[in-house]
């Protein structure tokens, strides 16, 4: 075999680096990787998160406010629920539907677990991959919104900074909670599974509503707390409803939002950690 | 550090199995040797690759590569080491060049130099022409040949390979038994788990076989084969007469060395022709002892061979005929 265009030299820097530029460089490929095949599926990726916010816009933004069934300012209202869901969905699937391929029959992760970086950096990368993805989603649909509701479209801008964090933490909740379903569903069950988690996970996320009005419905007002869309939704509504003119709905408190969030983040990391090691390390 | 792999005392038990799937297993592979690993399905073969290349937690017992321990410097390991495994396991997301190029890529190496060595390398395995498919439209023989480029594109020190020509053609078979060769001749250290006995044979310069998730020994290739009693064996074929061929086994017992001398079934065409065989550790060095014998005892030699025990005959010996 004819002898490598490689320099020894190289090879031998690469056995002096340290194990945490080792593992630093092998992250940063993972995620170049990740990367690169959304940006070749990027078409798909589009379509396939944006057809559900479209029609929500268009039909809860634009048709029932314009025929009087909903009042004027429930666009308003109504956007960062629509965000909060698209970022959490694009985020979920980014990450589960990958990860049952990788740990499916042809087990395709095993390259990147002998990349030199530690098991839990490999799971790590998935997660923030998957906050990247929610947030790219959550993106595209100001824009979308723009051109749909018109003059209805209305974000206060003076808490952006608030905006990018709340995405962020919508995307990275969608992350764990994918990593969590990707690692302990099979294969045969993950369609199953979208219609078991979504639909209560949708309906019961405070995306088409404020969790103040459910005040009348109280049993229910307590129900939503227990979906982390919810935290996020409301999140977003703090950073994006103007006061006047959205109803004066108060938001739940932005600091039991990102506590909550945090939490939540945690914990789902923590267990779909342990899941993936279980199913990565015999 | 002269040692590629070193195990000490390693025992595997999986949650819920009855016995140890690795059960205090020692051995070390220095630099620059192809080990095999030889044993039945179950053996404990593919664990023990496992746990060298930290897919696999030990239970107890140590295993360190090139001198990093497998479960305390993970990322030293997984440094220098390749795997070739037993199912096609590359990443169908990426074209056949992506796969080279970030596998590369995680282990640090440049991108100039990731380029070119994928371009050498995929010449070199006749991939060059299909590098921007997907795996998925490779036939079985490309995508090993595809999964031995990746393992060599960061330069390993030590390479795994499990079960590497199951499932192959003949010319693949014949074309990686050619670069695992090529490879080792260029310094690296290569651990091999087969059933195929002609592979091992071939290719190791030492073989431990395995059964119950024990080494049962571990020894060259000659050295394995000599563990058949009177594996060695030297057949004669005679033209003679009763009386001769009597005065012949009685010759031939009397050679130094010989455990047993049996008589052949005599040939059916001809009467006077039948062949006997003599037992010996040294058989081959009682070729010319064994063709006076013949002389003196006045019958006429049609043909003398030598018959080696096969490190298949060693094998079934060792692990018995029952299936797993």
């Amino acid at each position: 075999m004819s002898s490598p265009a490689l320099s020894l030299s190289s090879a031998a820097s690469r056995l002096e680096a340290s194990r945490l530029s080792l593992a630093l460089n092998a992250f940063q490929a993972i995620l170049h990787r990740d990367l690169v095949i959304t940006g070749r599926e990027l078409v798909q990726f589009l379509l396939q998160a944006m057809i559900q916010p479209l029609f929500f816009l268009f039909i809860f933004g634009k048709v029932l406010p314009g025929i009087g069934l909903a009042a004027g300012g429930f666009a308003a209202l109504l956007l960062p629920g629509i965000v909060s869901l698209s970022a959490m969905m694009a985020a979920i699937q980014g990450v589960t539907l990958p990860l049952v391929l990788d740990l499916g029959f042809a087990r395709e992760i095993d390259d990147r677990l002998l990349a030199p970086l530690p098991v839990w950096a490999v799971a790590a990368e998935k997660v923030l991959f998957g906050t990247f993805r929610g947030a790219f989603a959550a993106a595209c649909i100001f824009p979308m919104a723009v051109l749909i509701l018109g003059p209805a479209f209305s974000v206060r801008t003076d808490r952006i900074g608030m905006l990018v964090l709340m995405v962020l933490l919508t995307g990275a909740t969608g992350a764990t909670i994918g990593m969590l379903i990707g690692t302990i569903v099979r294969a045969e069950f993950i369609s199953l599974m979208f219609a078991l988690i979504f639909t209560p996970l949708i309906f019961t996320g405070c995306t088409y509503y404020p969790w103040a009005a459910l005040a009348r419905i109280r049993w229910f007002q307590i129900l939503t707390l227990a979906n982390p869309l919810t935290y996020c939704s409301e999140g977003l509504r703090y950073s994006m409803v103007k006061s006047a003119g959205s109803g004066g709905w108060p938001t739940l408190d932005i600091r039991v939002v990102i506590a909550a969030l945090l939490v939540g983040i945690g914990a789902c990391f923590y267990g779909g950690l342990r899941t993936f090691k279980k199913r990565v390390v015999n | 550090m002269n040692q590629a792999i070193s195990v000490d005392r390693l025992v595997k038990c999986y949650p819920k199995a009855k016995s140890n799937a690795v059960d205090g297993v020692s051995f070390i592979v220095p630099r620059g040797e192809i080990f095999g690993l030889l044993g039945p399905n179950g053996a404990g073969k593919t664990t023990i690759i496992g746990v060298l290349t930290t897919a696999v937690l030990p239970t107890s017992g140590s295993a360190a590569v090139a001198g990093h321990d497998v479960t305390r410097d993970q990322i030293r390991v997984k440094q220098r080491i390749a795997v070739v495994p037993q199912q096609n396991n590359l990443d169908r997301s990426l074209r056949v060049r992506e796969i080279l190029t970030f596998h590369a890529a995680y282990h640090g190496v440049s991108k100039r130099e990731r380029d070119a060595l994928a371009d050498s390398l995929l010449k070199e395995l006749g991939l060059y022409d299909r590098q921007m498919d997907k795996v998925a439209r490779y036939s079985g023989g490309m995508a090993q040949r595809v999964m031995i480029a990746r393992a060599l594109m960061h330069e390993p020190e030590v390479l795994f390979l499990d079960e590497p020509t199951n499932n192959l053609d003949p010319q693949s078979r014949l074309f990686l038994w050619d670069r695992i060769q090529a490879l080792n001749g260029r310094g690296l250290t290569i651990l091999l788990t087969t059933h195929d006995m002609h592979e091992a044979d071939r290719l190791c310069q030492k073989i431990a076989i395995m059964d119950h998730g024990k080494i049962l020994v571990n020894d060259t290739p000659a050295e394995l084969k000599k563990l058949i009693p009177g594996g060695n064996a030297l057949e004669l074929q005679v033209e003679a007469g009763e009386a001769e061929r009597r005065e012949l086994l009685r010759r031939l017992e009397a050679l130094p060395s010989v455990t047993k001398v049996e008589e052949v079934a005599p040939s059916e065409t001809d009467d006077d022709l039948s062949s006997c065989r003599l037992y010996s550790v040294q058989a081959g060095s009682l070729v010319g002892s064994a063709a006076q014998a013949a002389i003196e005892a006045g019958v006429r030699i049609r043909d003398i061979s030598v018959r080696n025990a096969t490190l298949e005959e060693v094998f079934i010996y060792l692990t018995g005929r029952h299936l797993r």
